[in-house]
């Protein structure tokens, strides 16, 4: 790792060096909310005052940029009795992020095990991930957050360059050559011992703001002895089974796919939707059972899946702890709240 | 345009019948079938699948040799009754267009009312034969339904080229958050405004949560909706209940959870 130190205008810079190279995505605001509070979400950004980089946790994940809610896999040509696929669209520009906390860069890096690890690798992930440029910035744990417990509160990769404001001036982190060949541009100093100083008292203040634990001691354990547990059917209970939690989710992967054939019955296409295991009909089957059909089963098919199974599998929760499920909730059916029922009076 | 009706279709080398197609009107303001004349880049695709026979905002005169059937419209007079008994009687399949054919529509907020303060506040003093709104499904049987106050054309689109291609017809199960999310709104509960999305079920693409207007729940509930959670979230947010009854009973897709919630009590 190399770092840096940079003055807060050169930031500025940085942007424009970035822009022409791709679509430059970063936290804006996008509303006041009924409290009067700022909310922010990801937009394409063309100026770089319009980015909010002191931001708390955007509404919607940056995953939609990379891992589209709905996205063509394939369109066809109908002729007489053959049929031929037509290409897809040209290539895309290159995605560049600019400020995704920890916590979003952690989940990118949990997509790829699954979309990029496996053997058969999902090609419009795995073009736009490995054309991404990623600019991390630091955060302040908010109440809902708890990043911390899920080992994700802070990145080791997953980015080019990560900035930690240290007030007038950002730490910098580089790494990649990328970055590094863009930092040589820009007016940048190695730190000094007063920039470490400063950069451990941020780091430790950060830690003391986290106020939202989540245990997950033996986790995948307890999960296994409490699936019968009555406080699946509480939750269960309360849930919309709207799929919120999935889309508002940065490492919510699931798909449904259809095929619809066009009005003038000379074309097709095949379209992928992000889809979510809290739908009524997400494990239904041809036939007609549904292996799933109470909101409780679903609710809890979901919390083994990120908090058991994907352990098992990885060595990691399928979580990251934004919080965003959480503070999504219509119903306020939050994970460190769930976990507590279900690990019960002995925590 | 080449005379379409002798050009044969196929689908994938299968010959596919080019259906006749009929659109009728009940008590209604039309505005579904205005739907299907709206964005004229798909409609000549439209009348190239199937054989328009009659369909009075677009063409005058009209047939009545037809297979499908697509009424829109709640049944309020008699007359109306008899008309849906020779339209049935006719068609292969009966579609219910639109929330007023599926479950009565806006025209059922007058059942809350008793009918001769209707029939006066309405008529005056020229009185015409009015009964409650009621479904077509009070009278005949209907093969399908198409939701939504009005319809989305594009769904349309989509039901009517898959019933000519023999494929089944599906449905959103889930509610309408699920399309809300996919389009990156906020939800209009953090802006402080009442939605019936969560309970509603969805292909409208969340059009007015897209335009920062609360869900009024014109498709009717999704599969196994959680009116319960729902009436909670609202009581939680200060939304009081005649609030959420009056949206809820707006387009008659929750009549039967609505009477339960006054049968309860619940209009306070």
């Amino acid at each position: 790792m190399i770092f840096k130190v940079i003055d807060r205008e050169e930031l500025g810079r940085l942007f424009a060096l970035l822009a022409p190279l791709g679509r430059v995505i970063g936290p804006v605001e996008i509303a006041r909310d009924r409290r009067g509070e700022h909310r922010h979400g990801f937009a394409e950004v063309a100026d770089f005052e319009a980015l909010c980089l002191d931001y708390g946790t955007t509404a919607l994940p940056a995953k939609a940029y990379v891992l589209p809610y709905r996205e063509r896999l394939a369109a066809f040509r109908l002729g007489g009795q053959d049929w031929e696929k037509v290409p897809g669209p040209d290539q895309e520009r290159p995605l560049i992020f600019f400020g995704l906390h920890a916590c979003d860069i952690n989940a990118f890096n949990k997509l790829d095990k699954v979309l990029l690890g496996g053997a058969y690798p999902v090609p419009g992930y795995a073009a736009r991930r490995r054309e991404m440029f990623v600019v991390g910035s630091d955060c302040q744990p908010r109440p809902a957050c708890f990043c911390r417990s899920m080992g994700a509160d802070t990145a080791r990769h997953g980015f080019d360059l990560f900035l930690t404001d240290l007030g007038g001036s950002y730490f910098v982190e580089i790494l990649s050559s990328a970055a590094f060949n863009l930092v040589r541009k820009i007016a940048a100093r190695d730190p000094e011992e007063d920039d470490h100083r400063r950069y451990r008292r941020r780091v430790a203040e950060k830690n003391t703001r986290f106020t939202t634990q989540v245990d997950t001691t033996d986790l995948t354990k307890i999960l296994d002895l409490e699936f019968q547990s009555e406080v699946w059917q509480q939750w269960g209970a309360r849930c919309l089974s709207c799929g919120t939690c999935a889309n508002v989710c940065p490492t919510c992967y699931c798909y449904t796919v259809s095929e619809q054939a066009g009005l003038d019955l000379q074309s097709a296409r095949k379209i992928k939707t992000l889809y979510s295991c809290n739908l009524v009909d997400f494990a239904a089957v041809a036939g007609g059972h549904n292996f799933r059909p109470t909101s409780h089963a679903r609710l809890k098919y979901r919390y083994y899946h990120k908090h058991r199974g994907f352990v098992e599998a990885y060595e990691e929760p399928l979580c990251v702890g934004c919080g965003r499920c959480g503070e999504s909730c219509l119903a306020g059916i939050t994970v460190p709240e769930v976990i507590a029922s279900v690990r019960g009076g002995e925590s | 345009m080449p005379d379409s009706s002798s050009t044969p279709k196929n689908y994938l080398g299968v010959p596919v019948k080019r259906p006749k197609v009929a659109f009728f009107e009940l008590s209604s303001c039309e505005g579904c079938q205005l739907q299907m004349l709206n964005n004229e880049s798909s409609l000549l695709a439209f009348l190239d699948l199937v054989e328009i026979v009659r369909f009075r905002e677009a063409m005058s005169g009209g047939g009545d040799d037809y297979e499908i059937a697509l009424v829109e419209g709640s049944v309020t007079r008699s007359d109306e009754v008899e008309r849906l008994k020779i339209i049935r009687a006719q068609a292969r399949l009966l579609v219910a267009l639109g929330s007023c054919a599926c479950f009565g529509g806006v025209n059922q907020l007058k059942n809350r009312f008793p009918l001769d303060w209707v029939k006066r506040e309405v008529y005056g003093e020229h009185p015409i034969d009015t009964a409650p709104a009621r479904p077509l499904s009070d009278f005949v049987a209907v093969d399908l339904k198409i939701y939504g106050c009005p319809v989305k054309k594009e769904e349309v689109e989509r039901i009517v080229t898959d019933l000519v291609i023999g494929k089944d017809i599906a449905y959103p199960d889930y509610p309408v958050c699920m399309e809300c999310k996919a389009n990156g709104n906020l939800c209009l509960f953090e802006l402080g405004e009442p939605c019936l999305g969560p309970v509603t079920r969805a292909g409208c693409d969340a059009w007015c949560p897209n335009s920062r207007a609360g869900c009024w729940g014109c498709r009717g509930p999704a599969t196994d909706a959680n009116l319960a959670q729902m009436l909670a979230i609202m009581d939680e947010r200060g939304f009081s209940r005649e609030t959420v009854i009056d949206r809820l009973e707006c387009f008659g897709g929750f009549a039967s959870q609505v009477a339960a919630l006054r049968a309860a009590g619940g209009h306070r």
